[in-house]
């Protein structure tokens, strides 16, 4: 009987245990498959502090349960007055002691981390040419899309941020409407855009994206900002420093670039007379612009940060931008462009890549 | 408890105001509003000190161009004044000296309107000069500062008027003992807050 | 005296209502008021479900769900969870103490309908289309730049509801500082008692920023000022500071009176005295002062830099030590004790693994880099929620079941109340446990929807399915009290049979003076002494029959509240109307002239006598009451 009820222990703490892995979730967003050096840094502190906690929770579970067992008044007769016990002293401090030392167990590396993971002094470190040692990143959160530059690089791109892997990358944040947040959860933690002043920290991508489910890590705002902000997600793409280094080149010249190889002239005509106002086709210069830099749009995962990469969710997007993300800030274009033209810009926008 | 209880200043209680439930009440739950009103003030005061000075590019105000502390001195000088008369009053209160705490009431009442009206010319002074309400983060925090202050110096002009009225025929009793009693507190609580305000704002503004 | 009123017709009723300054009757209203709340939040929370269930959904417009996670968020913490508690301290803690009314019946009253109405103008939105969504947090730069009058509604409501509970918080106090009978002191203060008396303090402090904070908003987006648009030179980070200095308190003040709750539960249902009191009392007032020291959590990743990060880290993981000696004090109360398994009781077991999920996922968001990943996920969502729904709202639905009989003088159906926990705390765990690991597998908090192919729709599935189970767990309640009322079986004193404090040695419901005599007690749970003693009543008086004093009711509160209520509607349309700056100084003047009433007409009170108490005695034991 003992001997049955063991096995069925086991089987269950092992059927528990399935389920735990089992929920790890998607290596492209899950925080529980940390992807680089922050992640994982954060899901050490996270294990050590689920281990003290389980073993809080199991102490307190079985006092309870044996006191619910022992001490019920069906067992002990209706007319059983228990000694009115004041308290003790000595279980009283065994009680605050230990929390005490599980907290500091806690705190030391809580603490260490912190420091660690703030320290962005190197951002400021130069080479002998004078050129900044690490790559930075400005990252500005717009009402429901995400610009990059590299200002170092003299690029920007949008939607899609481009990493080398293995190094430490620096970011500069900020929006430039309204609060958001930043995050790439299988990376690391996030940290908040704000309106008046510029936060740094920095992540490493120590995984290429390229074996992921869409070939890209998912990034998420992660603070209220609308009616879209469920909608404000964008990609992340991580590249060996070589591959990133052809990348960065590539998009550098997209700067005199009047029109890409194989571009749809037609649909030419149609980004110049009805798109060009806001959004760019040069990857090179400075961010700023009012809609996301398109240099890169062909490559890319998604449309508008999350909607399937094809032409027709494309030509809902152009048609109907209100309705797919409202609260954003592009016009509609259903009533201003005919279908051909529909069709010409999106065959022109999906032709457009610095990867080939 | 009997309005019409008549006193002698010998069978007057030491402490009048306390010497009801409602009056006792009254006295702790005062002070209580005073702490949370010292937290709202340093919530005030915290804010202005990190919006000091701050405004849109190209502001043109700061703190040293704009405070006039003769004038800003004499409205120190006036309201600390008027928390000395109210303590005489307090005093012929617990003598149940009715007329002369009315008195000296009065006279706190008219100071503290001295008070207001200069600091009301002070405002109408920078309006004047452009420096509004709207203009930038720095003159939100002033006026919302100093403002608050002067909207409690108002609320308690009103305060102790009405007191001075209704009571002006019928005389002390253990009824209306706390009323003043607090109305004095509360005038005390305001001289603190502008000996802060009068620090923080305009000398460290001006010198620091 | 329902009774009384029933005969005199309704009108008469709801002006016996309207204007009653008896706590008893206040905290009633302030239970009818949050039980409403709760329930519009509660739907909120539904619809919130509903369109979360799968991927993709469209039930509701992305605008529209901003709406209902600001309104449930925001209901459910000002408008439900306090009132309700507010009710619970307004109707036990004079009588825990032995006390004939608070200290200010007026203000208590005015107390009572600045949250009412304030919580109406909040909810007003609705009909105006223009409702709250800046999240319950309301962050400046989004409150900002919010459209429309949804804000307004938020900062105006809240203000007046918030101005309401800070009265409420002064009288408490007062009453416990100053009303205390013979022999009552602070040490043989029942614990929901001291529970009351410390998150009234922390409602003090905590307040006058969230009004201060309210205020900066109202000026900025009404009357052109600059607090917060920083190309004016203004911080919204200065909000996020005001609005959690108020807001971490703020939970402290909820699950404090919670804690008290459940107390009285274990001790009464274990017939054991509480284990450790004074250690409890001191882990009390220790939670309610570093309440006050960690604010900067809920910042983490704004940005204040590693040593504040760091600092605020351990101050947050030290609230633990406090809590945790509250959990093992409640466990050896138990322990040793004659546990019965009452609703009330099923609750407050329920509470224990429930809270300690909550409080050490605190702990895990308390260690600041683990928080940078956590921070604003559904983890978050699931934590908050495991110690506000598994702290306060298990609390308030055993205090319901608790002091039922004594508030109406029936029983609530046993049966229903067991079915209505099991469904309820299923469910509970059903819809929050899974959202630890949404929060883990990334899934941001505040999401109108999300795409499929992330992994998260099973798991979503689930918690909309949990929420449904908890639906159905309050609606058997709501029936439960139907049928309860219906039936109407009067009971005596001490329904429960164990009680062991003021409350539970006077009639069911108790005459509005509260005693006949003023009782004299004799140490801590002061009705089982004396029972245990032989004393059949629980009771020993300190003086003889004499006449009682009593306030007079008043209107007055109302119409003040009235005139504050006006007054919002005024600041809210004075830039785009003509009529809006002389309707906000109407309103203003209204409530002035009201509050110049009451403070010039002398209102001394009035007698009961000893003839008419004698009466009720006699009354009473012939009723055949124990």
């Amino acid at each position: 009987m003992m001997k049955g009820l063991k096995k069925w222990r086991l089987f269950s703490l092992l059927a528990v245990l399935t389920v735990f892995l089992a929920g790890c979730g998607q290596e492209e967003l899950s925080t529980l498959l940390p992807a680089g050096q922050v992640g994982k840094d954060q899901f050490k502190l996270l294990m050590l502090s689920s281990g003290i906690m389980l073993f809080v929770i199991l102490v307190v579970v079985a006092i309870y349960v044996v006191a619910l067992i022992r001490f019920r008044r069906s067992k002990l007769g209706e007319d059983f007055i228990p000694e009115q016990v004041e308290g003790s002293h000595k279980l009283e401090l065994v009680w605050t002691i230990i929390p005490i030392i599980l907290i500091i167990i806690l705190a030391v590396p809580t603490v260490y981390y912190t420091y660690k993971l703030g320290d962005v002094k190197a951002m400021e470190e130069v080479n002998d040419d004078g050129k900044a040692k690490h790559l930075v990143v400005d990252v500005t959160a717009k009402l429901y899309w995400w610009e990059f530059e590299y200002p170092e690089l003299g690029i920007v791109t949008a939607q899609e941020l481009v990493v080398p892997t293995k190094e430490k990358i620096y970011f500069n944040l900020k929006a430039a409407d309204v609060k958001h947040s930043f995050w790439i959860p299988a990376i690391g933690g996030k940290m908040d855009t704000n309106v008046e002043n510029l936060n740094k920290f920095y992540l490493t991508f120590d995984k290429e994206s390229e074996g992921l489910k869409d070939g890209v890590f998912y990034g998420k705002c992660a603070e209220l900002c609308g009616p879209s902000h469920s909608l404000m997600d964008f990609k992340v793409k991580t590249l060996p420093r070589d591959e990133f280094n052809a990348w960065a080149k590539n998009m550098k010249a997209t700067e005199d670039a009047k029109s890409v190889a194989n571009a749809n002239a037609d649909g030419e005509k149609v980004f110049q007379a009805s798109c060009a106002t806001c959004h760019a086709v040069s990857g090179a210069g400075q961010g700023g612009a009012p809609g996301p830099n398109l240099a890169s749009f062909g490559d890319r995962n998604r449309v508008a940060g999350f909607l399937e990469h094809n032409e027709k969710d494309l030509k809902e997007w152009i048609k109907n931008p209100q309705k797919v993300k409202p609260g954003n800030t592009m016009p509609s274009f259903e009533n201003q462009l005919s279908d051909q033209e529909l069709d010409d810009l999106a065959e022109y926008l999906l032709g457009l890549s610095v990867e080939q | 408890m009997d309005l019409n209880k008549k006193f002698t200043p010998e069978t007057w209680p030491e402490h009048p105001e306390r010497a009801t439930l409602e009056g006792k009440n009254k006295f702790v739950g005062f002070w209580l509003f005073l702490g949370g009103e010292t937290i709202l003030f340093a919530t005030l005061f915290a804010t202005y000190m990190a919006l000091k000075n701050k405004g849109p590019s190209g502001f043109g105000f700061s703190t040293q161009e704009l405070y006039q502390l003769p004038l800003v001195f004499v409205m120190t000088l006036l309201l600390l004044t008027s928390s000395l008369t109210s303590v005489y009053a307090m005093h012929h209160m617990k003598n149940y000296n009715f007329k002369k705490m009315q008195l000296w009431l009065a006279i706190t009442a008219l100071l503290g309107l001295c008070f207001l009206g200069l600091e009301v010319y002070e405002f109408t002074h920078y309006v004047h000069e452009g420096f509004t309400f709207g203009n930038s983060a720095f003159s939100s925090s002033f006026f919302t500062l100093v403002g608050t202050h002067g909207f409690h110096v108002a609320v308690g002009l009103v305060w102790i008027t009405l007191l001075l009225f209704r009571n002006a025929k019928r005389g002390l009793n253990l009824y209306n003992a706390s009323k003043y009693y607090t109305f004095s507190l509360y005038w005390h609580f305001i001289d603190v807050v502008w000996v802060f305000i009068f620090t923080v704002v305009y000398l460290m503004g001006v010198i620091g | 005296m329902s009774s009384v009123a029933q005969k005199r017709g309704f009108g008469a009723a709801l002006w016996d209502w309207m204007t009653t300054v008896d706590h008893k009757k206040i905290g009633i209203l302030y239970l009818i008021g949050g039980g409403f709340f709760f329930v519009v939040g509660g739907i909120e929370a539904m619809i919130i479900r509903l369109q979360l269930l799968k991927p993709n959904n469209d039930l509701v417009s992305a605008g529209l769900f901003n709406d209902l996670i600001t309104m449930h968020g925001t209901t459910m913490i000002f408008l439900a969870a306090m009132p309700i508690l507010f009710g619970f301290m307004n109707y036990i803690m004079p009588l825990q103490i032995g006390a004939r009314d608070v200290a200010f019946p007026f203000i208590n009253s005015l107390g009572f309908w600045m949250f009412f109405l304030g919580g109406v103008f909040l909810n007003v939105s609705w009909f105006f289309g223009q409702v709250p969504d800046a999240g319950w947090t309301s962050y400046a730069s989004l409150s900002l730049a919010s459209p429309g009058h949804g804000i307004d509604f938020y900062a105006i409501g809240l203000q007046i509801a918030g101005g309401g509970t800070l009265m409420g918080g002064i009288n408490f106090l007062v009453t416990i500082i100053n009303m205390r009978a013979p022999g009552m002191t602070y040490m043989r203060m029942p614990l929901f008692t001291w529970t009351t008396f410390v998150a009234s303090a922390m409602i003090l402090f905590a307040f006058p920023p969230l009004t201060v904070g309210l205020f900066f908003l109202t000026f900025d987006r009404m009357f052109d000022a600059n607090f917060f648009d920083h190309q004016m030179g203004g911080n919204t980070i200065i909000w996020e500071h005001i609005f959690w200095i108020f807001g971490h308190p703020e939970v402290y003040i909820l699950i404090l009176p919670a804690f008290g709750i459940f107390s009285e539960i274990f001790s009464i249902f274990s017939r054991k005295r509480l284990f450790g009191y004074p250690a409890m009392v001191f882990a009390t007032v220790l939670i309610g002062f570093l309440g006050f020291m960690v604010w900067a959590h809920h910042m983490f990743t704004v940005g204040l830099g590693p040593t504040a990060n760091a600092i605020f880290a351990v101050a947050t993981m030290a609230i633990a030590v406090p809590t945790g000696v509250k959990i093992f004090n409640w466990l050896l109360t138990i322990w040793g004790g004659s546990i019965v398994m009452t609703t009330p009781m099923l609750y407050a077991l329920g509470f224990i693994p429930s809270f300690v999920m909550g409080g050490v996922t605190g702990v895990m968001q308390g260690a600041a880099p683990l928080d940078y990943q956590l921070h604003d996920s559904y983890f978050i969502v699931a934590h908050f929620h495991y110690v506000i729904v598994g702290g306060v709202v298990l609390a308030i639905l055993a205090g319901v079941h608790l002091y039922w009989p004594k508030m109406f003088g029936t029983m609530l159906s046993e049966t229903l109340g067991k079915i209505t926990f099991v469904f309820f705390f299923v469910g509970f765990h059903c819809t929050f446990l899974i959202q630890h690991w949404l929060g883990f597998w990334g899934m941001p908090r505040r999401v109108w929807t999300y795409m499929d192919g992330q992994g998260w729709n099973t798991a979503n599935l689930i918690s909309s399915i949990g929420a449904l189970l908890m639906a159905i767990g309050v609606i058997v309640m709501v029936i439960n009290i139907i049928m309860t009322t219906v039936k109407n079986v009067r009971v005596g004193n001490d329904p429960w049979g164990d009680g062991r404090t003021l409350e539970w040695a006077i009639p069911s419901p108790p005459p509005f003076y509260n005693f006949t005599q003023t009782p004299l007690v004799r140490g801590l749970d002061t009705v089982w002494i004396e029972k245990q003693e032989g004393n059949a009543t629980g009771l020993t008086f300190a003086e003889p029959i004499t006449d009682i004093h009593m306030p007079h009711g008043s209107i007055i509160p109302f119409f003040m509240t009235v005139g504050l209520f006006i007054a919002g509607f005024g600041a809210m349309y004075h830039q785009e109307t003509s009529w809006g700056l002389p309707l906000l100084i109407f309103g203003l003047a209204w409530t002035f002239v009201s509050m110049a009433m009451r403070s010039l007409k002398d209102d001394l009170g009035y007698h009961v006598t000893k003839e008419e108490i004698q009466a009720d005695i006699n009354n009473a034991s012939k009723g055949g009451q124990n």
